[in-house]
């Protein structure tokens, strides 16, 4: 059973503004039938004051559709027009209190169909550019669809690269698999994976075995000074901050010890199930940044200084 | 509409026996002092270990009976149906490293296809998936044209999980049979539900899963005809005649056994008082709701195991109002499971998008009362009525469904 929020089971067993709205002078209609979701949203805007004046809307869908498209309704009652298009997804889930992963989806639809409905009130062609696929990374809510753009647009050929682009599979690192497989399709289809040369079997492809090239020696990374590492440490976690502030947490040093590195989450961060994946954000920019390998390390487990 | 409120029994209405069953007090009887007093290692030489292997061998012997096999050697305990369905297949594949085709259905539980797309992406094995129609039944001509000398291992299931939908297992393992094919069939479903006799069968494997009929979860056996050429995939030990290595779990291995000697006794129950109690259920919500039908083979499928597909509305929001009243169902909608198409069986049966995501599975078990169908058929009809008064599909003081066309993305 999926983890509701009482908000959700609240806007699910008793929506509000369900039905038909017959004064409606706005009406958007979305979905995605295989996917088992169609919405319709029905709006009466005051022409002079552009205020949404009512809503109603009807919904084909599972419980948390019904629950967004409830929330959406009451949300945008006594809105202007463009007040009511500053609205997004998100503002849907967390008026909800928060929705399952696989569940962002129904907020979007509530989203869209807010959309279509202005759209079609100011006499304009709404179209849809929403594309959706099968869940892929469950902590960071992104699909397939999302991953094969980045893999096509950027041209990326490997896990840590889609990671780096989208995020998946950054935190706990269970989709691997099904992401390899995105990006082998993606890969199969725009002919950047070639097939080996075929052989008879048993026989080995003398055109395969080339001299292995030279390898080049690797530039000697310049040596640090304790006071240029520890800068150079200090300015990478900087630069983090503003993107993790943005999630509502702040990151903070608190101390270096060799290769460990201890930092303090806070704000949003803090008993954040992808809290992990964070640290671990954190410890990729800094073994970029110093060209070393560090390790990142919670306050909480700095060991207790003696004396 | 409002739901009437009739009394909810105490312990709930568990009408999702297909997904698992509660283990019979008898059942947990027989298991307990495996935890506690006999807890030996069966391959040990003292007397602790001496005493479980006895446990074990009589819980063989119940597991042998319920199939009607021949031999109790033939039963290889497992961890349960998956393992019981990967080890076939894998096991016959490797046995017959020349033969690069493997037969199934399109309706096989994910244990049987997500193993086979497997096969086919990464070991290049041609997989023959048959198709079904509308009512769930298997395409026999096709079945036909798939079958060659090529074909390792033909593995098709004895009755559908959602729909209770039964195959003729004894006339495809006969046509397999005679082009040399292994024959193995996912009998999850069926064991306790329909009489077996291996021993006269043309079926070479059978996987069976002991939390669906009343055993623990985590507990299953593999039938494997005598004589079969066989390759074990866990390697250790030399249990299970070296067929599965692994300290058995005994405590699980004597519940099956106690189970399997239940389901026997029962079976007979099963089609007799519950098939009545499903189908009284079943003809109920179809005079009761409008738009709503019988999806599989009414015909020919489970005694316990009724789907209804209600059309214009969405399962999840079926099962979470059910809940509400205290009646656990499933359903075949994409939102239960996470992901965003409806069930693969009501797809492959071609039942429309739109009554697919409102499919609900009710299966009783011999636990089901009269009193509790008697709420659901009372709270189900006001439950559909709720829903499709907040569907854009569906007219609602016309009570049928309307022309509604959404931007679809």
């Amino acid at each position: 059973m999926w983890n509701y929020t009482d908000k959700v089971k609240e806007h699910f067993f008793n929506p509000k503004n369900s039905g038909v709205l017959d004064s409606a002078n706005a009406v958007g209609e979305v979905g995605s039938i295989t996917c088992g979701d169609a919405l319709r949203l029905m709006l009466k805007v005051d022409p002079d004051t552009q205020v949404i004046l009512d809503a109603k809307f009807q919904t084909f869908g599972c419980g948390s559709a019904i629950a967004s498209s409830s929330a959406l309704t009451e949300m945008i009652i006594g809105k202007t027009v463009d007040e009511a298009l500053t609205l997004t997804n998100r503002d849907i889930a967390e008026y909800l209190g928060g929705l399952p992963p696989e569940k962002m989806h129904c907020s979007v639809m509530g989203a869209e169909a807010l959309r279509a409905a202005i759209a079609n009130y100011k006499g304009e062609e709404w179209v849809d550019d929403h594309e959706e696929g099968e869940l892929i990374c469950k902590c960071f809510g992104v699909d397939a669809a999302m991953i094969e753009r980045a893999v096509t647009v950027n041209g990326l050929t490997s896990l840590e690269e889609v990671t780096h682009y989208t995020k998946a599979g950054g935190s706990c690192q269970t989709c691997h698999e099904k992401i390899e497989e995105v990006l082998e399709a993606v890969m199969a289809k725009t002919g950047a994976l070639k097939p080996a040369a075929k052989h008879t079997p048993g026989t080995v492809g003398l055109d395969a075995i080339k001299p292995l090239p030279a390898k080049p020696e690797p530039a000697a990374a310049p040596k640090l000074t304790n006071v240029q590492r520890m800068q150079a440490i200090m300015s990478a976690i900087e630069e983090m901050r503003p993107q993790i502030q943005r999630d509502g947490g702040d990151v903070e040093l608190v101390d270096i010890d060799g290769k460990d590195i201890y930092v303090r989450l806070t704000g949003a961060c803090s008993g954040c199930s992808q809290s992990a994946g964070t640290m671990m954000g954190v410890q990729m920019k800094l073994v970029e940044a110093l060209g070393e390998f560090v390790r990142v390390k919670p306050a909480s487990l700095m060991p207790a200084h003696a004396g | 509409m409002t739901i009437p409120n009739t009394t909810i029994p105490n312990r709930g209405i568990y009408l999702d026996n297909n997904a698992t069953t509660r283990v019979d007090p008898d059942v947990l009887a027989e298991m307990l002092p495996l935890f506690t007093e006999h807890f030996g290692n069966p391959s040990s030489m003292h007397a602790f270990g001496a005493a479980v292997g006895g446990k074990i061998e009589w819980a063989r012997k119940q597991v042998q009976a319920l199939l009607g096999a021949a031999h109790d050697s033939e039963i290889v305990f497992t961890s349960g149906g998956t393992e019981s369905d990967n080890t076939a297949i894998l096991s016959i594949i490797e046995a017959y490293p020349k033969k690069r085709e493997i037969v199934t259905s399109v309706v096989e539980h994910p244990a049987v296809l997500a193993l086979c797309d497997y096969l086919e992406k990464k070991r290049d094995y041609k997989i023959h998936r048959i198709p079904v129609d509308g009512k769930g039944n298997l395409d026999i001509d096709a079945y036909r044209a798939a079958l060659s000398d090529q074909v390792a291992i033909v593995s098709i299931m004895w009755a559908n999980n959602e729909t209770g939908t039964i195959f003729p297992i004894e006339e495809l393992a006969q046509m397999a049979k005679a082009v040399g094919a292994v024959f193995h069939t996912d009998a999850v479903q069926a064991v306790g539900k329909i009489p077996m006799k291996l021993a006269d069968s043309a079926v070479d494997m059978l996987s069976l899963s002991g939390h669906k009929l009343h055993a623990p979860k985590g507990i299953g056996a593999l039938y494997v005809k005598r004589g079969l050429r066989f390759r074990p995939m866990l390697r250790g030990g030399h249990q299970e005649r070296s067929r599965r290595a692994g300290t058995e779990n005994a405590p699980a291995i004597v519940g099956l056994g106690a189970a399997a000697h239940l389901a026997l006794s029962h079976m007979g129950e099963e089609n007799t008082r519950v098939k009545a109690q499903r189908d009284r259920l079943e003809q109920a919500i179809l005079a009761a709701v409008p738009a709503c039908f019988v999806t599989g083979n009414p015909d020919h499928r489970l005694p316990n195991t009724c789907n209804i597909a209600f059309e214009f509305i969405e399962g999840e929001a079926i099962l979470l109002l059910l809940n509400e009243q205290g009646i656990a169902a499933s359903s075949g909608s994409a939102c239960t499971s996470g992901s965003l198409e409806p069930s693969h069986v009501m797809r492959a049966m071609g039942v429309p998008y739109t009554a697919a995501h409102g499919a609900t599975r009710f299966s009783l078990s011999r636990d089901t009362t009269d009193a509790e169908i008697d709420h659901v058929i009372a709270v189900v009809p006001g439950i559909i009525a709720k829903l499709r008064s907040l569907s854009p599909y569906w007219q609602q003081e016309a009570g049928k469904p309307k022309e509604f066309a959404p931007v679809y993305s």
